[in-house]
């Protein structure tokens, strides 16, 4: 029952929060409420973590499960949904809008809501709702600042993901269809039915619901060749909103894509899905090293990382077995708190200098050393370089493709991984040490608001870096015999 | 399962209904009037409600009247609606620039009708429903998905896109209808209910890009890219 009402707690704090944002409609109360619902969310996100050791949990009529999948998610998501919000408290007073500032809030409030619920739904139809409505409510913060780039990057936004995410109902109906003809035409289409009636369905049917599921939540990942709204997106929303974004949704879209991982290995096809996801990491990581290394927006640059580091994530999930599952899983958790602390020191560099072109950020190093140290860890830590957790879990990853029968796709992450941190790391040469052409002054202080949940960012990524507790170790391992245990790519029998 | 085993009477209804709702998706693929675009979905949205209403009947599922009064209502009526007032308001009778002439986009259509065809056979085949109007919902179905994409992709007023979009969801509906009429209320009434709101976005999406970029051309959205 302890899980229960953590999990009511995740839910009812922001949807608490929304409630009263609009009836108050003052921008600094709706700033504290939506403090306060993401400081409940995050230890509720823990001890929900801690609840569901034992195994999975069914609630509300078999439509909610808590298990280790969706508490991890939850987890990744509220991290980021309380960053984020420290941070929006300093950044959205630079917009001088305080009159929209409460619908800002409202609507922020109700992305976390919705990103943080939808790992948790027990129905594949019900998940697909709340991934449609975490599309529905975020086009709004996309198109938050009204400016035309902001609206253009919404309504790609909007016809990509709608277009993608229908071909997710489609595969959705037909694993419905295959599932139909086991066990008779009306059942609750929750995961553990869908896997108990793979083995019988008919192979052909559910291979193709199972491409078709994963290009249309992989759109909603970002994965490569489906990204292509992920740029514009991240880059034209509010920095807060971009760290949710690339932090907290993209996490919530691929649980979806491991759930039915699960169910298509139960049948014991598992082979051609894990090569075509392992195909798409390897296509994203291709597609973000060639655009990282040429990019000129700041915002960009870090929305092409977050590309690689689905890759990253697919080709961990791909490769399969406990070593896979458990670095991409740990990567989801570095990505997250990593991602972040990128997207807010781009955010305070863009207002601070006015401009979202790294031609015009330069000096960093001299003008704000303070914050420049700490975003230049931060870039370090996102290209995958000691000691900080990215290494950690793409070590783990790369393992765990050299075991596999793909280890071209291992070869290749790691040349590319490695192209990327040059790309990547050269851009912040520039902004930090090579002197301005002409000599733009940044305006004003970085406020205390901005820089304290980059602290809070990157102080836990050097733990996780330097020390992978036994107790994570064991729960990987708990998740991974929970999604079929030890199945992976041809011939990656441990 | 129902589809396997129909009276002769039930299947040719629902094959003439289905493939009707296939022809209007070729009319809107034909036309470059946004008019007929919204006349052919709004006819469309009728087939399908009417479709609802006959597999309940014959297969005994009394909650997909409810599911066929829903359809038509919101998808048959009130998004037309909608839809409608927004062209009013944004004055726009047709597409000014084509990508793609009617006719190639027709041919092209086809094309993606055949390969649908292809699939539907594989699958029907797999499972031992070869003949049976399971593979005709899967062509349908299949086939109104390529040309809502097709729609998306040559057509670039804002308009055409959501309407792409909804035949992109209304080839998902007629083929659920037929082959997984069990398939747990729920899920429908809220698919409903999400359009609703897709459309509310849509609109004021639509407004934004006029008062803010100035058209309701895709083409003319190209500040973005690299």
């Amino acid at each position: 029952m302890m899980a229960g009402g953590f999990a009511l707690a995740i839910a009812l704090a922001p949807a608490v929060a929304i409630v009263l944002i609009l009836l108050t409609r003052r921008a600094a109360v709706a700033e504290g409420l939506n403090l306060v619902a993401s400081a409940i969310v995050f230890p509720a996100a823990i001890l929900l973590l801690v609840a569901v050791r034992g195994g999975p949990q069914v609630y509300w009529h078999g439509y909610i499960i808590l298990d280790g999948l969706g508490a991890w998610s939850v987890l990744c998501a509220a991290v980021v949904y309380l960053l984020a919000s420290i941070y929006a408290v300093g950044y959205m007073r630079l917009l001088d809008e305080p009159r929209r500032l409460s619908r800002f809030y409202a609507l922020f409030a109700g992305f976390a809501l919705t990103t943080l619920v939808g790992p948790l739904m027990n129905s594949a139809g019900v998940y697909w709702i709340a991934i449609e409505l975490t599309t529905l409510v975020s086009t709004f913060l996309v198109a938050f600042e009204h400016a035309p780039e902001s609206i253009e990057a919404a309504w790609k936004y909007i016809i990509v993901v709608s277009g993608g995410i229908s071909l997710a109902l489609l595969g959705t109906v037909l694993f419905y269809w295959a599932g139909s003809l086991v066990f008779g035409p009306s059942y609750a289409m929750t995961w553990a039915a869908l896997r108990d009636a793979a083995p019988r369905a008919n192979h052909a049917l559910l291979l193709l619901a199972f491409l078709l599921v994963l290009i249309g939540y992989g759109t909603k990942v970002g994965l490569a060749p489906m990204h292509t709204w992920l740029p514009d997106a991240h880059s034209e929303g509010p920095a807060p909103v971009s760290a949710l974004l690339s932090g907290a949704l993209l996490n919530t879209a691929m649980v979806g894509i491991v759930r039915y991982l699960a169910v298509v290995d139960a049948a014991g096809i598992g082979a051609l899905p894990r090569a075509v996801l392992v195909v798409l990491g390897a296509v994203s990581l291709l597609v973000a090293a060639l655009f990282i290394v040429r990019q000129r927006g700041i915002k960009r640059l870090m929305a092409y990382s977050s590309v690689e580091h689905m890759g990253v994530i697919a080709l961990g999930f791909g490769f399969g077995g406990p070593l896979g599952i458990a670095g991409a899983l740990y990567h989801m958790l570095n990505h997250s708190l990593n991602k972040s602390l990128m997207f807010f020191g781009a955010g305070s560099a863009m207002r601070s200098y006015g401009t979202k072109n790294i031609g015009g950020i330069r000096m960093v190093a001299r003008r704000f050393p303070a914050f420049g140290a700490l975003w230049l860890a931060g870039a370090v830590a996102i290209t995958g370089a000691p000691p900080f957790g990215l290494f950690a879990s793409e070590l783990t990853i790369l393992r765990a493709g050299m075991r596999s029968s793909a280890v071209w796709a291992a070869l290749l992450m790691a040349v590319l991984l490695i192209v990327i941190f040059i790309g990547f790391l050269n851009h912040f040469r520039i902004m930090y040490f090579e002197p301005a052409a002409a000599d733009r002054v940044p305006s004003g202080q970085i406020s205390l608001w901005c820089v304290v949940p980059m602290w809070g960012a990157l102080l836990p990524l050097l733990a996780l870096g330097l020390w992978w507790p036994d107790v994570l170790w064991s729960y990987f391992a708990t998740i991974a015999h929970a999604l079929g245990g030890t199945v992976a790519l041809a011939g990656a029998a441990p | 399962m129902l589809a396997a085993h129909l009276d002769p009477l039930a299947a040719s209804l629902f094959s003439l209904m289905a493939i009707a709702s296939l022809l209007l998706a070729f009319i809107m693929l034909g036309s470059r009037w946004i008019r007929h675009y919204l006349y052919a979905f709004a006819a469309e949205s009728w087939l399908i409600a009417a479709l609802s209403a006959a597999v309940g009947y014959y297969g005994n599922y009394p909650e997909l009247y409810l599911i066929a009064i829903l359809t038509f209502l919101f998808r048959g009526l009130f998004l037309p609606y909608l839809i409608f007032r927004i062209i009013h308001r944004l004055n726009i009778a047709r597409e000014v620039h084509v990508i793609l002439q009617a006719s190639s986009s027709l041919v092209i259509g086809a094309m993606a009708v055949v390969f649908a065809l292809t699939v539907a056979a594989r699958i029907g085949a797999e499972l031992g429903l070869s003949g049976t109007i399971v593979v005709l919902a899967l062509t349908v179905m299949l086939s109104m998905k390529l040309i809502g994409f097709l729609m998306l992709t040559v057509r670039h007023e804002a308009i055409s896109q959501i309407l792409g979009l909804l035949v992109l969801e209304n080839g998902i509906f007629l083929g659920a209808q037929i082959l997984v009429p069990g398939m747990p209320l729920l899920v429908e009434i809220v698919i409903l209910f999400d359009l609703l709101i897709v459309v509310a976005c849509f609109g004021l999406l639509v407004q934004y890009l006029q008062t803010h970029v100035g058209t309701t051309s895709s083409l003319a959205l190209r500040r973005l890219v690299g």
